[in-house]
């Protein structure tokens, strides 16, 4: 494959980039003084910078590579992570669970599960999370290293050092306000970097109806009707009609419900962005501003892989083919840049991917440190030391988690398609999650006992799905059915993953509710105040002016990504 | 004194806008073959400028606002 050859202007525009991020690093290093500086940003950010940060911190590059990827591989039917996945459970966050995160004033989701529940709950949560975030970093940064070798020939070791290290630097300076900021500045370079190419590349296969055109090609070349690449609910009768292998009722309850919700109202990652919001308001809002532009995402990460894989089936060779023989999706956006971009816009669009891994793998590192210093260290290790030790430990577990993440993109290798493999991990420990916030937010019975086993429970669950399923065409092994018995078979591994979701969440939920009504209850009332919804008196706005009211904020986000679901259905 | 980070935002995407549209006017032509004829840097340029002068703009107008509130 021939390299993308770079100017000096291209050059040029990334070091610029690179002072900026290491700028407000600096800039910002006077104003951590305490530990809660450092990892909550002194809950001082307003609702807009929070919101922004809030999903640039996701807009890493499992979203950008992966979902061009999804998007040449499944068409727009890619969009119901967005419309059916991201939105309602944005906006449930926003207006159901802040309250209780926000107002619990607890520093991290672990010590949420502390407050409510109890100590055990809050270790296993704490752990598998500082797990999960080390190995998502490091995903992030092998795919960005790998893609640099493969499409400008720069050194993979040097790509990992260099990301590294500058992350690694505007964190240990600024914590995390200076990830909040720099996450804010990525995502108007991301949007700003690839919108270009999506317009060149829109104008040149002759707007939306020429690109369906083509799409129909690829559609029917795949064996389904000439629409399934273009339309995102028609052909979900059943999984045989469309190239995600899943029908409507596994999709809404699998993706919309039980892996969204997990990702988006239980991830530190993300809710530590509207924890650090300066007030509850302003963390209320923070999901809701957030989910504003991430509706029109994508049209920023969607379309490209659309766009390439309808230039690959109308020209020719496109994108390049895999060993597998079947083209390498997860080069969309690369080729995309290659294709159109001249020296300029060229650096500009590269920078871009650039930002997006590191607003990943600094949203990774910040909630690693936090929970690590919060709810592992202070917890169980050095419990009653000063502030100051404190911070000096989170300093030292910024470097530690940088080192281990690097560690892991040296370990990941395995799947065509990132995303697959990221669900897969999500939908083990994250399923699960969601139904014990559920019952532990607004039922007061739910128990310590409950949450921990029903968790415990849900992840089992979802293991021995995994285990026993297959998706069609794979071996055994690490895509299923490794428990030696294969006792169904689904469509794709798209719909084996949706359902060990919804497997994992039903057995948490079935289980923490038995379980917890045959153990006594470990929480008072009084205790469970700012905890549990029937408990917590009602927030009082009306006083805000209409377009700062959480719920109608709520209602915009709706309707819009209803009629998004309908313009393209 | 907290930072206000419109104006590293603001900042950076002009920089990034004024050397755009510059390599747009000086650059040879021939490199816009693949951009459908496009001069993509020009026009991108520009609105990188514009997109950074406003967001400067509103940097400085919060600084104002602020330094009168405290006096």
């Amino acid at each position: 494959m021939q390299h993308i050859q770079l100017g000096t202007i291209d050059y040029t525009i990334l070091i610029i980039y690179f002072v900026f991020v290491l700028g407000i690093g600096w800039a910002l290093r006077r104003v951590i003084r305490s530990s809660e500086d450092f990892f909550l940003s002194g809950r001082s950010i307003p609702a807009w910078i929070a919101g922004l940060a809030f999903i640039s911190a996701n807009l890493g590059a499992q979203e950008v590579i992966g979902m061009a990827a999804s998007g040449a591989k499944y068409g727009i039917m890619t969009s119901h992570f967005y419309w059916v996945g991201a939105m309602p459970a944005m906006v449930f966050v926003g207006l159901f669970m802040m309250p209780f995160y926000y107002g619990s004033r607890a520093r991290s989701v672990p010590e949420y599960l502390k407050l409510r529940f109890d100590e055990k709950t809050r270790g296993l949560n704490a752990i598998t999370f500082a797990i999960m975030t080390i190995f998502s970093s490091g995903i992030s940064m092998y795919a960005l290293a790998k893609l640099l070798e493969l499409v400008i020939g720069w050194s993979f070791h040097a790509s990992i050092i260099l990301s590294a290290v500058i992350v690694l630097v505007y964190i240990f300076l600024g914590g995390l306000t200076s990830a909040i900021y720099n996450e804010v500045l990525q995502f108007f370079l991301i949007v700003l970097g690839f919108l270009p190419l999506v317009l060149l590349g829109l104008k040149d296969v002759g707007g939306w109806s020429g690109l369906t055109a083509r799409l129909a090609t690829v559609a029917t070349n795949a064996g389904f009707a000439p629409g399934a690449w273009s339309h995102s609910w028609r052909y979900m009768d059943a999984p045989s009609h469309n190239p995600m292998g899943i029908e409507w009722f596994g999709l809404v309850m699998g993706l919309g419900f039980a892996l969204s919700f997990g990702y988006w109202c239980t991830d530190f990652l993300v809710v530590q962005r509207a924890m650090a919001a300066g007030s509850m308001t302003a963390a209320r809002r923070t999901p809701l501003i957030a989910a504003i532009p991430k509706m029109f995402m994508p049209l920023l990460v969607i379309l490209p892989g659309m766009l390439a894989i309808g230039l690959h089936a109308s020209r020719g060779g496109f994108l390049p083919i895999g060993s597998d023989g079947q083209p390498n999706y997860n080069l969309a956006i690369p080729m995309m840049l290659a294709h159109y971009m001249p020296s300029g816009v060229l650096g500009l669009g590269l920078t871009a991917l650039m930002a997006s891994f590191m607003s990943g793998m600094a949203g990774n590192v910040t909630a690693f440190n936090t929970v690590w210093t919060y709810d592992i260290y202070q917890s169980y290790i050095r419990p009653g030391r000063s502030d100051g030790h404190y911070l000096r430990v989170g300093h030292a577990a910024t470097v530690f988690g940088i080192v281990a993440s690097v560690l892991a993109a040296y370990g990941a290798t395995r799947f065509n398609n990132i995303l697959d493999m990221l669900q897969l991990v999500f939908s083990f420990v994250n399923g699960p999650l969601f139904a014990t916030f559920l019952l532990g937010m607004f039922w007061r019975r739910t128990t310590g006992h409950g949450a921990f086993y029903g968790l415990l429970t849900g992840t089992v669950t979802a293991a021995l799905h995994y285990g026993l399923t297959l998706p069609r065409g794979a071996v055994p092994g690490i895509k299923g059915g490794f428990l030696g018995a294969v006792l169904h078979t689904y469509p794709s591994e798209m719909a084996l993953n949706f359902w060990t979701a919804l497997f994992a969440w039903t057995g948490c939920f079935v289980a923490t509710l038995v379980i917890s009504l045959v153990t006594t209850r470990n929480k008072t009332d009084e205790e469970l105040v700012g905890l549990v919804y029937s408990l917590t008196p009602r927030l009082k706005e009306d006083y805000l002016p209409w377009y700062k009211r959480p719920v109608i904020l709520a209602v915009l986000v709706l309707v819009g990504s209803t009629i998004l679901n309908v313009v393209f259905w | 004194m907290r930072l206000d980070v419109r104006f590293p935002i603001g900042g950076m995407f002009t920089i990034l806008g004024a050397l755009l549209t510059l390599y747009g006017l000086a650059s040879d032509q021939a490199i816009y073959a693949r951009s459908l004829g496009i001069n993509v840097n020009l026009w991108w340029g520009l609105v990188l400028l514009v997109f950074g002068l406003v967001m400067l703009g509103f940097a400085l107008r919060g600084a104002r606002r602020s330094s009168s509130d405290s006096t």
